[in-house]
């Protein structure tokens, strides 16, 4: 969805650093909640979950230094229910090399809105074997949820109006206003 | 007594003259062609080329056996509308055009129809077989005088020798569908680029050459009159030019769609352009036409072949070849521009009078006394075929959406008006 | 993407397109449930008037990994046998509910005609001897997998067999030919159509003349009825010529691949076992073939691309 920014005043929302904090937090939160790292799976969401999902898993190692955690990514295109209504773009190839059963799976995005991304994963993650849970690890938890569906650990909540749009990288988070009706 | 015509304002082209002068009609025959004629009944031919009705050579009426494409009655009315008063019907009916009881009831059913003369051919061999003879003294005593088994050629040259020497001795015309039917199994399209590529088995041109040739050997060695149907390539023209040279009593005729489509159009995969012979590349057409303005080919005709839309509504391969002639020929021919207006008159109805031997009552000059079998045509008018107006029960026309020029504005048989400003009458 | 009726009508951008959406439906059928809803509520029907069990198993199983519904018309006992016309058969079907139909016939061109029937879309699963495009694109995906090479340019494909008769032969030349490979054509005269002077290729009467420089030698199947029709004399002479020995085998580069869109005819033109071929491709064909299927059903009933169209 191309939009433009011509006139729109961006703010920064979280810098570098925040971005930095709030997964090192994100990582001891999960290794606390879950009594360490035992069984446990990260799995990014394409395409803006994977990079978070790999520094959540690289502070996780890097904190239990006695296990590697293995890290997945998940496209969601065509677990979507909006199929057929909107173009599809898909992402890049879903990348899950180990069984998910039993498992712990904590999955990872960068932004989260109406929830319908997250449900859609829930329902491809079982396509890769049944866990026996699945946690959710936000960035930004910028609300207008669409589904009954809440994040386990948030980088930051960040109230928006609903047309905004929010870019977050590993150099921060954006928030760009948008117009009210462009959802 | 019906009411004298008058046909006011139009162009009456004869063999030796073009006269713009009125022209009237009385108890059937032409009774006075000058100025300011005085009638009953005013046609307007303003713009108009009044010449001899014409004759087509090569019409599938379908009756008896498959009214559901076309009766004898609604291939005569579109006969009318095409500005025909003779068809020469073929005999691929079932059952076929062999006894003189088949013959006489196609007769008949064109006398009741009453709007053109359907003249029936015979078939050379039983039930169009191409095994043994058909009883060619008997059809001939009963007034055929054109046999053919066209839908399919006489494949046994051995027979066909027979027929030949036959049909000289009775003073008739053999008419030959020229395919030689092991080169074209299964045949849908010519053999071009485009039959390989869509991966059809292609028609060759050779399988009509090579009986063209056959027959004009065959001729040369019996002296029979012989008469080509529908040729429709480059060589086959070739050939009959050489053999007319050779002063073999050789005719020819060739369909308005074998001059204006070509092999590209059966792409579009409809079979509608599924015709036999097929339609071939523009190198033939250039061809035909110059066959045409040397005499060569001696008439143009219809090939009019209805197909209940069913029928057609198949794949290529399995849809019936044939397509609709006799209301579009002229429109056709005159918009291709192959030949000049008086050159169509002659090959739509001088020559093909003369190969149908019908003659003394069709393709006359328009003269007083002349039997008035008459077409009046605006030559340039443009315009677009309607298959929902045609008069044809079925529809298969290749033309549908295309830009014709010159249609038949009215047309007299016999004396009496079958089409009136484009309309039939009955 | 309304239709997929023939590999050129793709343009290239189409053909990479699918190809590249293949890589995705290949990992979903790695997965240890191997379906995504993605066309859940859509239905597929399958319309073969040919016998081809492989063909349709492998679209009804693409269509069922994606969730969509499947339908398949049984030509034997339909009523095309009590004299319905084929156009009313697709009307039929149509007002059952149907977002696709996979078209099976002998005759060319059946596709188009649908086509024009019908306002769902039609993927052609083999015309007459026409086009094939699914086995074009499984067959260039096979390659692609196994070469990495997105652009075949530089390469020579060398197809074998029976070309004028083949739908397979159509839609690879075509295929192969848009990706950038040079492509020969080898079989007797009597097995090649009568002009083929416009075609991308090259033709060549003798195999053992271009197997030294060939990198993928695509064997074609030989029906034996071509011996009964005058095509060759004889299966064995044909062999002889052009199938695949243990000879042939040896000639070709170390690196060379070998093809085959099945059935395959053993002792005819393929007088080795496959696997006993150290590159052949064959079984690969067949793996991708559900998953280059299910990204043509995914492309006409799913990506969107169509949505303009049917509103």
């Amino acid at each position: 969805m191309a939009k433009s920014v011509v006139g729109a005043s961006s703010h920064e929302a979280m810098t570098r650093a925040d971005v930095k904090r709030a997964i090192v937090r994100i990582a001891h939160e999960i290794i606390e909640r879950n009594h360490g790292v035992e069984g446990l799976a990260i799995v990014g969401l394409q395409r803006g979950g994977t990079w978070i999902a790999k520094e959540i898993a690289a502070q996780i190692n890097d904190i239990e230094k006695s296990v590697t955690v293995p890290v997945g990514a998940l496209d969601v295109s065509l677990h979507r229910d909006d199929i057929g209504i909107r173009p599809v773009s898909l992402g890049a190839i879903s990348d899950i090399p180990f069984d998910l059963s039993g498992a712990t799976v904590v999955l990872v995005d960068d932004v989260l809105f109406t929830g319908r991304t997250v449900r859609a994963a829930m329902e491809g993650l079982n396509n890769y074997g049944r866990p026996r849970a699945v946690q959710l690890a936000v960035l930004v938890d910028r609300g207008h949820r669409e589904l009954p569906i809440r994040p386990d650990f948030v980088g930051k909540n960040l109230p928006t109006h609903i047309g905004d749009e929010v870019a977050a990288t590993s150099d921060g988070v954006t928030v760009t206003p948008g117009s009210q009706a462009s959802r | 007594m019906t009411k004298s015509i008058v046909i006011k304002g139009g162009t009456i082209v004869n063999r030796s003259s073009e006269q713009a002068l009125d022209l009237k009609i009385e108890n059937g025959l032409v009774e006075q062609i000058g100025k300011n004629l005085k009638g009953e009944v005013y046609l307007d031919a303003s713009g108009c080329v009044v010449s001899s009705g014409f004759v087509d050579l090569h019409a599938h009426l379908r009756e008896p056996g498959k009214e559901e494409a076309e009766t004898i009655e609604t291939g005569s009315r579109a006969g009318a509308l095409g500005g025909y008063t003779a068809l020469v019907a073929m005999p691929n009916t079932d059952p076929p055009q062999d006894s003189v009881a088949v013959i006489d009831f196609v007769r008949e059913q064109g006398k009741r129809a009453a709007l053109v003369e359907v003249v029936p051919s015979g078939c050379i061999t039983l039930g169009r077989q191409g095994e043994s003879l058909a009883p060619m003294a008997e059809l001939a005593a009963a007034g055929v005088s054109l046999f053919t088994d066209d839908g399919s050629g006489v494949q046994d040259a051995s027979l066909m020798r027979r027929a030949l020497e036959y049909a000289r001795g009775l003073g008739v015309t053999l008419a030959q569908h020229c395919e030689v039917a092991e080169l074209t199994k299964g045949a849908v399209m010519n053999e071009c680029q485009c039959c390989t590529n869509l991966g059809l088995p292609g028609w060759p041109a050779i399988a009509e050459e090579l009986m063209v040739f056959r027959d004009i050997e065959l001729v040369r060695i019996t002296g029979a009159t012989m008469h080509f149907l529908h040729l429709s390539t480059k060589r086959s023209v070739e050939l009959v030019r050489a053999a007319k040279r050779d002063g073999l009593p050789i005719t020819a005729e060739v369909t308005p769609h074998h001059l204006s489509l070509t092999e590209e159009l059966l792409t579009s995969y409809d079979p509608v352009f599924k015709v036999n012979p097929p339609l071939r590349s523009m190198h033939d057409i250039a061809a035909l036409k110059a066959g045409l303005i040397d005499g060569t080919i001696d008439a143009i005709a219809t090939d009019h072949a209805p197909h209940p839309r069913r029928d057609k509504e198949m794949s290529l391969d399995m849809a019936p070849p044939g397509m609709l002639g006799l209301e579009t020929a002229l429109g056709v021919v005159l918009a291709e521009g192959a030949c000049e207006v008086r050159d169509v008159v002659a090959l739509m109805s001088w020559n093909p009078a003369k190969i149908a031997r019908v003659d003394d009552r069709h393709g006359l000059d328009l003269v007083a006394g002349a039997v008035a079998n008459i077409c009046v045509f605006d030559p340039e008018i443009k315009w677009k075929v309607d298959p929902e107006r045609m008069a044809s029960k079925s529809i298969n026309t290749p033309y549908i959406g295309r830009s014709l020029k010159g249609r038949v504005r009215h047309t007299i048989f016999n004396g009496a008006t079958t089409v009136v400003d484009g309309q039939a009458q009955r | 993407m309304k239709h997929l009726l023939a590999i050129d009508e793709l343009g290239l951008d189409g053909l990479n397109a699918l190809l590249n959406l293949t890589d995705h439906m290949v990992e979903i059928n790695q997965r240890p449930v191997p379906k995504v809803p993605a066309l859940r509520g859509r239905t597929v029907a399958s319309l073969f008037f040919e016998d081809s069990t492989r063909t349709r198993l492998s679209f009804e199983t693409a269509a069922k990994r994606l969730s969509a519904d499947t339908m398949t018309f049984n030509v034997s006992t339909s009523s095309v046998n009590k004299g319905e016309s084929l156009r009313d058969t697709v009307a039929t079907i149509t007002d059952m509910g149907v977002d696709a139909f996979v078209v099976r016939h002998k005759s060319v061109g059946i596709p188009w005609q649908i086509s024009e029937w019908t306002k769902a879309s039609i993927i052609n699963a083999g015309d007459g001897a026409h086009q094939h495009p699914t086995q074009a694109l499984v067959d260039c995906y096979t390659i692609r997998e196994a070469t990495h090479a997105k652009s075949f340019s530089g390469m020579h494909m060398v197809i074998v067999g029976d070309i004028k008769h083949s739908r397979v032969a159509r839609s690879n030349i075509q295929a192969f030919s848009m990706l950038g490979a040079a492509v020969t054509l080898v079989a007797p005269p009597t097995l090649l159509p009568p002009d083929v002077s416009h075609w991308p290729v090259s033709v060549s009467h003798n195999l053992d003349d271009v197997l030294p420089q060939t990198d993928v030698l695509y064997m074609l199947r030989l029906q034996s009825e071509r011996m009964a029709q005058g095509h060759v004399p004889t299966l064995r002479e044909y062999s002889e010529q052009y199938g695949l020995t243990q000879k042939r085998v040896m000639n070709l580069q170390a690196q060379a691949i070998v093809m085959h869109p099945g059935p395959m005819n053993r002792g005819v033109e393929m007088q080795i076992d496959p696997s006993d071929v150290k590159n052949s491709l064959i079984h690969r064909q067949v793996a991708n073939g559900v998953a280059v299927r299910m990204a043509v059903l995914f492309d006409l009933l799913g990506s969107g691309s169509n949505l303009a169209g049917q509103a």
